[in-house]
């Protein structure tokens, strides 16, 4: 917390400074955040839930969006911890190579990556005809929808884990193998409890950006109502067929799932920074107490032990 | 010390640490078919193009009109948002107010918020019956359906990327100097340009590039927002989607490696700035 200083402002420059702060959070993002919802429910409730059940279009928005966001997000987290192991625990030629590599979805342009994709499966792609012969549908349909998802949230569960597992070491995880436990014991009884809240960070960011996502999904959708619109193409397509009420009820529930992420990324958030303390408190301890012979969980180490066949 | 000579004893002999064979499957398998094959393909059908016809389609004054209006609306936006993100980062970390934590929380709303919400809602708010459009439409400032929406929707969605790199360099900065600084009878100015600014610079212009990467590429909401008009307000990404949708897949793939190009050299430029920054905390 910052205490009053030689080096502080005089308060009325603190005011101000905090006035233009907040007028610029409050016109770019408090503002527009508001209007969704005055707008959505301008017409009040029943209107806003007509919008959203009555038409089965928007319906099968919903149920897309909700089938295909898990599905990138279950991609990208077996993705993430696969990768951040690799390059926390092991040094091996191409290793920063990876860590770039991991970066690209974040700075090449969703539209260029639906592209590269309609340029593989579309009908005129390197694979579109295999693939027509085999009657299976990617571009245009809900497989190339999961693709294109995955690709711009490739990053973001990877990133999360990366400098968590590099700050944690690999310690325990020697030691546990040390012990005569296997790969899978090691990740469930070790890794996992370990990575859970930096994982739920990514897993939660990762579902809000695959949700929200529009031009990637927007180029490989073909936006057939009914058949390959999302939530956020339904708010595009209402929007352009002139019909603003509806698709601000759409984008209301997308801005109320953001809001939801934003307090979870809060929660995990303060989980992150509690567990970051402790393993600094842990580190600073003396060696003699991580090297006492009898170590106070040794007993479940044991069962461990035993139970490996 | 010694447990960290162990370590990385141990961790060169991999063998040790169970799951690389599963791990280097998994992602090679994932980086491969998602990222290196898809860009690798647009890259050689770009090639296979030809220069000069890789230049007729990738170089026509539509096109050219759209670079200009992408890179030109991304720039003024990135630099605005880096201005902004700077004062918002100061008064997060050196000012305790009421609501401060509220203030770090609403930040993060560009990350989560779909990028068409924001276009549409952007939209809605400047025209001239919307909420800020009926005091600025009557002042000719047009919000919506402008170049000035496109700046507008690229702040918004550039913002946090400006405050989050700032804020932690900010955050961890030595106030000691600036002590010394003031004891010495620098005023409050020079203490900020000639001590603090020369640290937060690297973040500042990382922050910078990351926006302006975030803006190049941005689709979503500014299809909702500018109008998308030919040689006026058609950003690059936007004129892919209207060839692609036109089957000029020639074109399009042009268009979309020109952009490809942008974008991987700025990451280039951000990750050795990043390294910059590391080095400086150190």
């Amino acid at each position: 917390m910052p205490k009053p200083t030689i080096t502080s402002a005089n308060p009325l420059t603190e005011r101000l400074l905090i006035a233009v702060a907040v007028g610029i959070v409050g016109l770019l993002i408090v503002v527009p955040l508001a209007s969704v919802f005055a707008e959505a429910f301008a017409e009040g409730p029943a209107a806003w839930w007509r919008a959203l059940a009555h038409d089965p279009d928007t319906r099968h928005a919903i149920w897309l969006s909700l089938t295909v966001a898990p599905l990138a997000v279950a991609i990208n987290t077996v993705f993430g911890i696969a990768t951040a192991w690799l390059v926390s625990r092991f040094r091996f030629p191409g290793r920063s190579l990876l860590i770039t590599l991991c970066d690209v979805p974040f700075s090449v342009s969703p539209v260029v990556a639906g592209l590269a994709l309609v340029l593989i499966f579309g009908r005129q792609g390197l694979l579109g005809p295999t693939l027509a012969s085999l009657g299976w549908k990617v571009i245009f349909s809900w497989p190339g929808l999961v693709l294109a998802t995955t690709f711009v949230t490739l990053p973001l569960v990877v990133r999360e884990l990366i400098p968590v597992m590099e700050a944690i070491g690999p310690e325990e995880e020697l030691a546990a193998v040390s012990l005569g436990a296997n790969g899978w014991q090691v990740f469930t009884r070790v890794t996992l409890p370990n990575i859970r809240w930096a994982l739920l960070h990514g897993i939660v960011l990762a579902n809000a950006r695959a949700m929200g996502e529009f031009g990637a999904v927007y180029v490989v959708s073909g936006h057939i109502a009914g058949a390959t619109d999302t939530m956020p193409l339904r708010v595009e397509k209402l929007f352009q067929e002139y019909r603003t009420p509806a698709s601000m009820a759409v984008a209301s529930v997308l801005a109320g799932l953001a809001l939801v992420t934003l307090v979870a990324k809060f929660v995990i958030e303060r989980q992150l920074e509690a567990e970051a303390r402790e393993l600094e408190a842990a580190r600073s301890l003396p060696d003699t107490i991580d090297g006492s012979g009898t170590p106070p969980d040794a007993g479940p180490r044991t069962s461990t032990q035993a139970s490996i066949p | 010390m010694s447990t960290e000579i162990t370590t990385t004893r141990a961790m060169r002999r991999r063998s040790v640490l169970p799951g690389f064979g599963i791990s280097i499957a998994i992602t090679s398998l994932v980086m491969t078919a998602l990222v290196i094959i898809p860009l690798s393909v647009l890259a050689l059908r770009a090639a296979s193009l030809g220069p000069t016809e890789f230049l007729a389609a990738a170089w026509t004054p539509r096109a050219r009109a759209a670079y200009a209006v992408s890179l030109g609306a991304s720039v003024v936006a990135a630099a605005v948002s880096s201005v902004c993100g700077l004062l918002v980062a100061w008064v997060l970390v050196r000012i305790d107010f009421p609501g401060r934590r509220l203030l770090d929380s609403l930040v993060d709303v560009p990350l989560a918020l779909p990028t068409a919400v924001a276009g549409l809602v952007y939209s809605t708010l400047y025209v001239e019956r919307g909420w800020l459009g009926r005091f600025l439409v009557p002042l000719g400032i047009q919000g919506a359906y402008s170049w000035l929406g496109i700046v507008l929707v690229l702040v918004f969605v550039s913002l946090p990327f400006a405050i989050r790199v700032v804020q932690p360099v900010l955050e961890s900065l030595d106030r000691d100097s600036e002590e010394a600084a003031r004891m010495l009878g620098a005023n409050r100015a020079q203490t900020f340009l000639k001590v603090i600014f020369p640290a937060i610079f690297p973040a500042v212009l990382t922050g910078f590039a990351l926006a302006l990467a975030r803006a190049l590429g941005e689709y979503g909401s500014v299809v909702f927002i500018s109008g998308n008009m030919p040689f006026k307000t058609e950003i690059a990404p936007v004129l892919i989607v209207s060839r692609l949708e036109e089957f000029a897949y020639a074109e399009a793939t042009a268009i979309a490696v020109v952009l490809l190009a942008m974008s991987i050299s700025l990451l280039v430029v951000v990750n050795a700035l990043q390294q910059r920054v590391a080095r400086n905390a150190q």
